[in-house]
């Protein structure tokens, strides 16, 4: 029998009383929220970072922004995107979905998880600071490369480096709980090989957050010793090599990529097989296709800086080796288009959302090829064709099934339908904003207009205006997705049944909607 | 607190009371990692705002406070544990994230031994010429020479090396050894021997605390005899780096067997309860197996 407890004596007042429920939680549901209302917080700060720039960008020529400031814009987008926004929400609904789908009543540790969260907003406070300091925020772009930021780093930079150290507790300590909530607390029949994928993909996300944060917590202790004692890690003269801090980082970056990625497979293998009407194509393939990925993301560092000096046989080994990993990604294009094949489609707002998903981080995939051919490479390093690359895998990639994920699972969440004519309206603009925006950076990038600069030449101008429009309509979507979510928690479209969809599979659907606050007292039996 | 059986008397899971200890835990990270940015600023040279000392202050009330929340939090934990209320279930997810736990420290060693190979493999001889890399080092550092301890950097800092065969080999002896008597602890705590428990763990926290105390000697024979300190270059750093986190990981492991010693002093722990001791002892292996590649890497070969 589970054993919980009323969290606060009833005497407080009630305001009082509700703060602390916050606080206090060690409910997986409440901190599931508690991630993912976080993460949207930091999505509209890290958005309208965006907005400063795009602004900026919109003509040639300086407007607004100084450079410094725009640098300083630009790294904190970059920063509070990956650690602030995706990061956490993928958490926030592994906290949700996960003892929903292995029919557990909690995760495996509820107070580390509760710690978990609770250090993030600190964090960002910490991070956000930085902003009002004396030199201003760091400026040197969120891969944070040596002598930009040991040398040339402004002051406020060992703020950056603590709060980072402080993200990583956070991450370590939640894949840590995920993993083993994972591997614990699987209700009885629900072998490995039955698992939801959503649960498969993040169980490998969370070892690469073990295996990879720790790397990143000694890449910034580095630069900390040598910042202020007198260390030569990133310094020539003493035998060190700023080069190093590049191989360090993206030994973290590079898996950190697919920690980005990968709960966004699992996500689109859920939501596919639900509005198609057919089993998932190729179940087993999907497991070893996400295993096959996450270990090549291992030894595939080096096609980040193909132009920043290493031997030839390297940059042919990274070369092959990112290569490679097209093609157990193929095989998940594959697997969701065969699912889709001949199914009994409809197009709800999560379907939607899904199929974009699908078309749209395919793009994202095929520039990366482009990127990962090394004398192409040379052409497109530190173009806006990258930051063309990365927003298509990032925005139509994790944003867009960490989207539909909410709009599939709100139902289940908050007992109401979300408003589809609303949704589907999202998902279009949605959609036309973020291909005005990014489409044309491959265009100005392989014309070669370098990105962090805060000018460019005018033969950019109308590309940049175009993109910068683009922004402006991506950034409205997210108040109407916001507008559509709070809409839906108030009621919505009216009650949602337990099954929500009618031909979704899981146990998260045996429950009734909402949720109640403590499920699965006594855990299912899977056959 | 909260009943660890069903009605049907199976215990099965436990979803532990709304707890205070994590947002403790939280704020003092926040004033720990707040105050240490502070701290460096003010006791080096890059001054931020103002001069003064209050960021070792708010340093030193930051680890105080996540003191005071580690043993409320173990507290609890312990408690609990006391009362029976740890599950089978319960007790093999503290296992599985002691051992992920344990991986995610390998990992952050990894880092700085990834430093090392990159600097001994690569940047030195780079330095020095060799691969690709004639032009960097015919206009940057011609009279550069390839060595490995690095006597004299680029930059032309000279250091002398660390020697091997003296007190870093007692320090492997010694760490070795208490690896073999937390084990010897181990059994006899399964067999519930308890006077042997109780020996063979105090000997090893005293293994702990020695070679704790031979370090730090070694590093006052490094600083004042050698010119080796963490300014002296790529060795420099990567020497103090790597064995001044293996020194704090080992003061962090000492600490946890001298509570487990203590714990069991008080009559703790049975041949089959014992998860804390087991997860301290795994530690303890680790900063072995770790000091075993320092010892390889960092100061032999």
């Amino acid at each position: 029998m589970i054993a919980h407890a009323d969290t606060i004596p009833p005497a407080r007042h009630p305001l009082i009383a509700w703060i602390l429920r916050w606080i206090l939680t060690t409910n997986h549901k409440e901190i599931g929220t508690l991630y993912l209302c976080f993460s949207f917080l930091m999505f509209i700060a890290g958005g309208a970072m965006a907005m400063v720039f795009r602004l900026e960008l919109a003509q040639p020529g300086l407007q607004y922004l100084g450079a410094d400031f725009y640098n300083q814009m630009v790294t904190l987008h970059g920063l509070i995107m990956v650690f602030g926004a995706v990061m956490p929400a993928f958490v926030g609904l592994a906290n949700w979905m996960i003892p929903l789908m292995i029919g557990a009543p909690d995760m495996a540790l509820p107070r580390l998880n509760n710690f978990s969260f609770w250090i993030l907003p600190f964090a960002f406070f910490m991070l956000l600071s930085s902003l009002f300091m004396q030199g201003g925020a760091p400026n040197f772009g969120w891969t944070l490369y040596a002598p930009l930021s040991t040398t040339y780093g402004p002051p406020s930079t060992d703020y950056l480096i603590f709060g980072v150290h402080l993200m990583g507790i956070s991450s370590i300590l939640g894949a840590i709980n995920i993993i083993v909530t994972i591997f614990n607390l699987r209700a009885p029949g629900m072998t490995l090989m039955k698992m939801p994928l959503f649960v498969w993909t993040w169980l490998i996300t969370a070892f690469l957050l073990i295996m990879v944060m720790p790397v990143l917590a000694g890449a910034v202790t580095m630069m900390l010793t040598d910042r202020h004692f007198g260390t030569s890690f990133f310094s020539a003269a003493g035998g060190g090599d700023p080069v190093m801090f590049q191989h360090v980082f993206w030994f973290f970056g590079h898996p950190e990529v697919y920690i980005m990625i990968l709960p966004g497979f699992g996500i689109a293998s859920q939501i596919i097989p639900t509005f198609a009407r057919k089993k998932l194509f190729g179940y087993n393939s999907m497991v070893y296709a996400t295993a096959s990925i996450a270990f090549l993301s291992f030894i595939v560092w080096g096609h980040h800086m193909f132009t920043t000096g290493m031997p030839l046989v390297a940059e042919l080994f990274f070369m092959y080796m990112t290569m490679l990993i097209a093609v157990p990604t193929g095989v998940k294009v594959f697997n969701w288009v065969a699912t889709m094949w001949r199914g009994a489609m409809t197009f709800e707002t999560p379907m939607l959302f899904a199929v974009g998903f699908v078309v749209m981080f395919t793009i994202g995939g095929f520039s990366g090829l482009m990127l990962a051919i090394v004398p192409a490479d040379f052409q497109y390093h530190d173009t806006f064709f990258v930051v063309a690359h990365l927003h298509y895998v990032l925005y139509p990639g994790a944003i867009f099934a960490m989207m539909g994920a909410i709009y599939y699972w709100l139902p289940k969440w908050c007992g109401n339908m979300y408003n589809e004519r609303l949704g589907k309206i999202h998902f279009w603009t949605a959609v036309f904003g973020l291909n005005l925006t990014f489409f044309p950076m491959h265009f100005a990038g392989l014309g070669g207009m370098p990105r962090r600069i805060v000018d460019y030449a005018l033969p950019f101008a109308d590309l940049n205006l175009v993109s910068s429009i683009g922004a402006g309509i991506l950034g409205l979507t997210q108040f109407l997705f916001l507008y559509i979510v709070v809409d839906a928690v108030r009621g919505g479209s009216g009650k949602a049944t337990g099954q929500v969809w009618d031909s979704a599979e899981g146990l998260e659907w045996t429950l009734p909607s909402p949720a109640p606050l403590h499920t699965f007292h006594k855990p299912p039996q899977v056959d | 607190m909260s009943e660890s059986h069903d009605t049907n008397g199976t215990p099965r899971y436990y979803v532990p009371h709304s707890s205070v200890w994590p947002i403790v835990g939280s704020i003092a990270l926040f004033i720990t990692a707040f105050g240490a940015a502070t701290f460096i600023q003010q006791s080096t040279d890059k001054v931020l705002t103002a001069t003064g000392t209050y960021g070792g202050i708010i340093f030193y009330i930051g680890l105080a406070a996540i003191a005071f929340m580690m043993i409320g939090w173990f507290g609890a934990v312990i408690k609990e544990s006391l009362q029976g209320m740890v599950s089978g279930l319960l007790d093999q997810s503290y296992r599985q994230a002691m051992m992920w736990f344990i991986l995610s420290e390998v990992m952050f060693f990894a880092a700085f031994f990834g430093a090392l190979f990159y600097a001994r493999l690569i940047s030195v001889p780079w330095l020095a010429g060799a691969g690709h890399k004639l032009e960097t080092h015919l206009f940057l550092w011609p009279d550069f020479a390839e060595t490995w301890p690095l006597f004299m950097t680029p930059g032309g800092t000279a250091t002398e090396a660390m020697a091997a065969w003296g007190l870093p080999f007692i320090n492997t002896v010694i760490l070795v050894t208490s690896s073999v008597t937390v084990t010897f602890a181990h059994w006899a705590l399964k067999k519930n021997q308890r006077g042997a428990l109780q020996a063979w763990l105090a000997l090893t926290v005293a293994l702990g605390i020695i070679f704790l105390i031979l370090q730090g000697v070694e590093y006052v024979h490094a600083y004042n005899d050698l010119g080796l300190n963490l300014s002296a270059g790529i060795y420099g750093s990567t020497f103090f780096m790597l064995t001044g986190f293996h020194g704090a990981h080992v003061t962090l492991g000492a600490t946890m067997l001298a509570v487990m010693l203590i714990r069991i002093l008080r009559g703790h722990f049975t041949p089959e309860n014992h998860f804390a001791f087991e997860a301290a002892s795994w530690y303890w292996h680790f900063v072995d197996v770790v000091w075993l590649f320092l010892f390889t890497f960092v100061y032999w070969f």
